[in-house]
């Protein structure tokens, strides 16, 4: 695994990786978009107001992915001190806190016209929204401190916090199934779905095209990160190369 | 053992405890985190009348009545194990039907009838397409405990 620590090899990489994975998630997002709001029928009940699912699902998925991946990237620094865990942790967690954000402003939206309110405080709101403050707090913790003395590794408090916070992610999973909520419980499990096959496909196309979006986005901020870096490095051998 | 190994061991040690804890802290939640009580839990005693609550249940199929007043439902809310009166005066959310779910703030009064100040309504978690009609009979109406 240390042989990507040379940032050399892991941007041979990830800039050819880059627009491939741009261009069919947009292609896919498209594609899905498209039948998710214009060619699949509504829901039987709730009309079609069911089609923000298509959004909705995709943002909650990568808002806690996201978390998984802050919290594999702070174990993989305190463990294996690999250099690309501080960058891609810090690449992660603002595009997480914005699908986090998206989760929950479409779940309001959703939220209005069938249960009847924006928001209440049911098990499953208040941990997704807890995961947004979790975010906020790990974006405050690492800033100001990328490229110091320690270059881009995590602060140690950020990578242990990274790890503790990732508790509340099976808490979101299960919070449906453990504590009444007004949230329904969930549809897709190990025994199948209970969306209809009719309704689930696009689904899966906004899916996969978010997620190669996020991955998009998360390697384009490590690469500005690792650019900065040799900025940096570089500014400092000229500025000692003239003392 | 190398640093490495007893870091990985350490923090797979730590990993544990923070598991451990979030899954006893959620257990001691159980009760506490429930959004809204069950017409079970309701008639075994678990509220108090006059206490602000929230029941929730299906509402069982034929028990809608509009009251005289033509603002006022009654309706009965239940779990299929037990079932509570609701009276409600308002708007109701457009899902709100019978055999579907809702969730209802309120309190109990002396005479066993709960009556809420506000009502929302509480979809499951299918979705299908509405040529396919009411609900399929192997679906069930009530979640699990």
């Amino acid at each position: 695994m240390h042989a990507y620590a040379n940032p050399a090899r892991f941007l041979a990489i990830a800039r050819p990786l880059t627009p491939w994975l741009l261009g069919l998630g947009t292609a896919l997002l498209v594609v899905g978009a498209w039948a998710g709001l214009v060619l699949v029928p509504g829901d039987y009940k709730q009309g079609e107001t069911a089609r923000i699912l298509y959004v909705h699902v995709p943002s909650a998925w990568l808002g806690m992915g996201g978390w998984t991946g802050l919290a594999v990237a702070g174990l993989v620094q305190l463990v294996w001190r690999h250099p690309l865990a501080g960058i891609a942790a810090r690449a992660i967690a603002v595009p997480g806190m914005l699908f986090t954000a998206l989760c929950l402003a479409t779940g309001s939206i959703w939220g209005k016209p069938t249960w009847g309110t924006w928001w209440e405080w049911d098990g499953r709101m208040t941990s997704m929204l807890i995961l947004l403050f979790l975010y906020a707090g790990f974006i405050a913790l690492t800033k100001g401190e990328e490229g110091g003395r320690q270059g881009w590794a995590l602060p140690r408090g950020a990578a242990v916090y990274a790890l503790v916070g990732a508790v509340n992610i099976p808490i979101i999973n299960r919070s449906v199934v453990w504590w009444n909520s007004l949230h329904q419980g969930p549809s897709i499990t190990m025994r199948g779905s209970s969306i209809d096959g009719a309704l689930l496909w696009p689904l899966g196309l906004t899916l996969l095209g978010f997620s190669l979006l996020f991955g998009a986005i998360v390697l384009m901020r490590m690469r500005r990160i690792i650019a900065d870096n040799r900025v940096t490095a570089r500014l400092q051998r000229m500025a000692d190369e003239e003392v | 053992m190398k640093p490495k190994h007893q870091r990985l061991v350490l923090a797979l040690l730590a990993l544990a405890g923070i598991a451990g804890a979030g899954i006893l802290g959620a257990s001691a939640l159980r009760d506490e985190a429930a959004y809204f009580r069950t017409p079970a839990e309701v008639t075994a005693g678990k509220a108090e009348t006059g206490e602000a609550m929230r029941l929730g249940g299906m509402v069982a199929a034929g028990s809608i009545a509009r009251q005289a007043d033509g603002v006022t439902i009654r309706f009965v809310a239940t779990d299929g194990k037990a079932s509570v009166p609701v009276e409600f005066t308002g708007i109701v959310p457009d899902l709100f039907a019978e055999n579907s779910g809702m969730v209802a703030d309120g309190r109990m009064r002396a005479d066993g009838v709960f009556v809420a100040d506000r009502i929302l309504a509480k979809h499951d978690e299918r979705y299908m397409p509405p040529q396919m009609g009411e609900m399929p009979k192997n679906m069930k109406l009530v979640p699990e405990e």
